[in-house]
């Protein structure tokens, strides 16, 4: 018999094998060379300090709302939100990078400050909506990103607009960047976030599992009847859950802001960061530290498999199924957990 | 020759690390009702599901009707003639009574369109046969629970069920339906059904079976005739030791009030007003039992002395300070402890360790937390030594709140609860689901507390345990306390009547 601790880790790490084999089938098919196009996709992900620059700078947005997602469910709420939580944490990041001028020390954490206010704001509707009227936090989250998107779409354009559809860049003072780590990996666009995201996971650590409101929220997503009981607030504990995981989605944003691009672009459409987010969570069974290696993880495909076609010559159209089918197989650990039992069930 | 619908014979099942079942032999009689008896985990349900083909024996031998078979799976079981209804009922709550009996085995008419009208004339007349007078139009979340039980008997009636396996089937009833559904058993085997009735109700075996199956820690202790043994041995036989009904206490000595509830008025979650006028004492050192038929107004009235539902008008005061409308921390806070009627959806989180339980109301002070950070040593230890003192057995205190057995999970709940030495202690059903030896260490622990000094509410359906357990009757009915009678002076027959309605005048005549 497997423990219970080492289950939970075998079970990710299978279906993320499971989705390689199934990806190389696929790629067997349409007749290209699996080996090739892992070759190229490992090399892209890890092959020099380039790449691993890249996919750690891609990991950082996704590990925040992966964490954002895994802090909401581990209170008893999905939060599709993460993904318009993260716009108006990256437009209230590069606002206030614009706007205020102030030595870095200041300037810096305020603004991933204000990000994460922003964020939680975003979420804040929701909770209350949920906590007051019962209103699915499904249904509203849902709504709120379509309303992010579209508003910072029309702020950009209204009152931060530099040229074409980017605004002014943030002031040095509010920046994540830094010449050392550039150059230390071979000019990738690598910020600081990787720490900001080390001390989020370690702050959502702490706070679940250490603290008395850690204790409450986890009540509350387990059993709301027996918290309710207790005396705890029910209420109180949605809107609180919702304004963490907001803040989390919101600082996600301002990495993007502050970190990657130093700006905001109109969206056509959404960044996918915080739905990824959702498989992020997922895969790392809703902790801190699952959060932060599954984002490696997918951080690592995105950035890895834009070297797919030019190398391997895999076309991009197949290189996108084989990522979603080892997302698929990853977000569907819990099928496979189901199937692993049901098998150890029939051996004995 | 018997002639043997059923025969289980040396069954044996493992489970890993576990022998569930092992020389276990149930024989059952056409047209008999067979009580299968035994303590929570003693393998009565293992045993069913074997016989109903959910698991596969590693030993033994299945007759039916005389010929040996193996049910492979519930479908087998099905054709063989063996029917299951379970405790927790498996029915559509939006279909009605006659769409959920077919689901599965649907009539097909003209252009394989479901043939609901045939269907439920032919539910109807079975319903009538059988005495049921179950409405074969009727929505499930309309009817009673009762109603529900009878439209999953007809489900397996309907599929030419001739034995009939009942799982605890009065744990959800009323006494009223209780004395329905033994009715219908009775008519059931009068129409030549046999039935095995699993349950841990001794009074229920004496009264309706012909023959009991004793089972004790997964072996088969014996079968004997019903008419030839009494409640003593059927308890003896499956506890394995001597077990006293009579709950054995002192005459109570009570002290100043502790509650007192004044003129109450509250209503339930659509506006009914359920508690309408309520008055009701208790003092310390007594035991007040609530007797009365749920739906009386019994969940409103805790609920709104526990702070979980606001009153609308009247006065609860504790210790002569207003408690009413308080949140229900602060009621906690100020001295009342509640052990909930339901232990699974209101007093424990599942999911959490017995420890993280034990600390659910007491977690935010000291010393279990300092400036908001939990101290897990100081947990664990209080957890520990609860666990030790109420005698809780849990492989440890680290133990998911799931794996434990019902009558260890409620002896974590009274522990959490009377440790926090409340002036008021509420047991909601506290016996709810548990066997003779639980209950009785349940009934024991809550006759020490009121030695102790502390006011008990006792809030119950059965009314054995009302009965034996307080030292006053409050009897509710319709939203008000509508007598108070000694247990001494009273009986069964007449607290059945007041519970119905009838004035203390009419129902002495009696």
């Amino acid at each position: 018999m497997f423990s219970n601790r080492k289950f939970n880790l075998l079970v990710p790490l299978f279906s993320i094998l499971l989705g390689f084999l199934v990806g190389a089938i696929i790629m067997v098919v349409f007749g290209y060379s699996p080996i090739d196009g892992y070759t190229a996709l490992w090399n892209g992900a890890f092959g020099n300090a380039y790449y691993t620059g890249e996919t750690l700078r891609q990991s950082i947005p996704l590990a925040l709302t992966g964490l954002s997602i895994a802090f909401a469910f581990r209170s008893g709420l999905f939060n599709i939100g993460a993904e318009g939580q993260v716009f108006v944490g990256w437009l209230a990041a590069v606002w206030f990078g614009i706007t205020f001028d102030l030595p870095a020390v200041i300037h810096l954490p305020l603004s991933i400050l204000v990000a994460a206010l922003a964020g939680a704001l975003w979420a804040f509707v929701p909770g209350l909506l949920k906590a007051t009227r019962g209103v699915h936090e499904v249904v509203v989250t849902i709504m709120m990103n379509y309303i992010a998107l579209h508003v910072s779409n029309h702020i950009i354009r209204a009152y931060l607009l530099e040229s074409g559809s980017r605004t002014y860049r943030i002031n040095e003072s509010a920046s994540l960047r830094s010449e050392f780590l550039t150059d230390f990996f071979s000019g990738s666009q690598i910020h600081w976030g990787f720490i900001v995201a080390i001390i989020g996971a370690f702050i959502m650590w702490f706070i679940l599992e250490k603290t008395t409101y850690g204790y409450e929220l986890r009540a509350v997503g387990f059993n709301p009847h027996a918290a309710r009981y207790a005396g705890m607030s029910v209420k109180k504990n949605i809107i609180m859950a919702m304004l963490i995981a907001g803040g989390f989605a919101g600082i996600a944003g301002a990495m993007e802001g502050l970190g990657t691009f130093g700006a905001m672009h109109t969206h056509a459409g959404f960044s996918n960061l915080g739905f990824d987010g959702i498989a992020v969570a997922l895969l790392g069974a809703n902790t801190a530290i699952g959060s932060v290696l599954a984002a490696l993880l997918f951080g690592a495909l995105k950035v890895g498999s834009l070297s797919m076609p030019p190398v391997a010559g895999v076309p991009s159209e197949l290189v996108e199924i084989v990522i979603a089918i080892i997302i698929f197989f990853v977000a569907s650990s819990y099928i496979i957990r189901w199937a692993v039992l049901r098998f150890k069930k029939e051996e004995k | 020759m018997d002639n043997y619908v059923v025969e289980m014979l040396n069954i044996r099942k493992e489970f890993p690390g576990i022998v569930a079942n092992d020389n276990i032999n149930l024989q059952l009689k056409k047209g008999e009702i067979h009580a299968l008896l035994g303590e929570n985990g003693a393998g009565k349900s293992t045993l069913m599901n074997v016989l109903f083909g959910l698991y596969q024996p590693e030993k033994g031998e299945i007759r039916v009707n005389g010929k040996p078979v193996t049910i492979t799976d519930p479908n087998v079981a099905n054709r063989l003639g063996i029917g299951m209804v379970h405790q927790h009922f498996m029915l559509v709550e939006k279909f009605t009574v006659a769409q959920n009996i077919i689901l599965g085995a649907e009539p097909k008419g003209k252009g394989r369109v479901v043939d609901l009208k045939k269907a439920e004339k032919e539910i109807a007349e079975l319903s009538e046969r059988y005495g049921l007078s179950v409405d074969p139009k009727a929505k499930i979340s309309d009817i009673s629970v009762g109603m529900q039980q009878r439209a999953e008997i007809l489900k397996t009636l309907y599929r030419g069920a001739e034995v009939l396996i009942l799982d605890e089937p009065t744990a959800v009833l009323t006494p009223q339906e209780i004395k329905e559904l033994i009715g219908i058993m009775k008519s059931l085997i009068s129409e030549g059904i046999s039935i095995i009735l699993i349950t841990h109700k001794l009074k229920e075996i004496m009264e309706v079976s012909d023959r009991c199956t004793v089972i004790r820690k997964g072996e088969g202790v014996g079968t004997v005739n019903v008419n030839e043994t009494d409640v003593d041995e059927l308890a003896s036989m499956m506890v394995g030791r001597q077990i006293s009904f009579k709950t054995e206490k002192t005459e109570a000595n009570p002290k100043e009030n502790i509650l007192s509830i004044k003129d109450l008025h509250v209503q339930d979650i659509r506006k009914a007003m359920m508690v309408k006028g309520l008055n009701l004492d208790v003092r310390a050192g007594e035991i007040v039992g609530v007797a009365g038929i749920d739906g009386n107004g019994q969940s409103e009235l805790i609920e709104a002395i526990t702070g979980l539902r606001k009153s609308e008008s009247g006065s609860i005061q504790l210790n002569g300070k207003n408690i009413e409308n308080l949140s229900t921390r602060k009621v906690t806070e100020s001295g009342v402890a509640h052990i909930p009627q339901d232990r699974h959806k209101f007093g424990l989180v599942l999911d959490y360790p017995i420890a993280e339980n034990m600390v659910l109301q007491t977690y935010y002070q000291k010393p279990f937390s300092n400036s908001k950070v939990l101290s897990f040593k100081n947990i664990y230890d209080h957890a520990n030594q609860l666990i030790e003192d109420y005698d809780v057995r849990t492989p440890s205190p680290q133990t998911k709140a799931r794996s434990l057995s019902g009558g260890n999970q409620q002896k974590a709940i009274i522990a959490r609860e009377v440790d926090r030495s409340p002036d008021l202690l509420i047991a909601a059903q506290p016996t709810r689901g548990l066997d003779v030896g639980a209950i009785e260490n349940i009934h024991k622990r809550l006759i020490k507390e009121r030695d102790k000094g502390r006011a008990v509410l006792l809030v119950s359906f059965e009314l054995d345990e009302v009965m034996n357990v307080s030292d006053r009757i409050a009897v509710m009915f319709d939203g008000e306390i509508v007598a108070n009678v000694k247990p001494e002076e009273t009986n069964e027959q007449e607290l059945g009547l007041l519970m119905a309605g009838s004035t203390k005048e009419k129902a002495g005549e009696n």
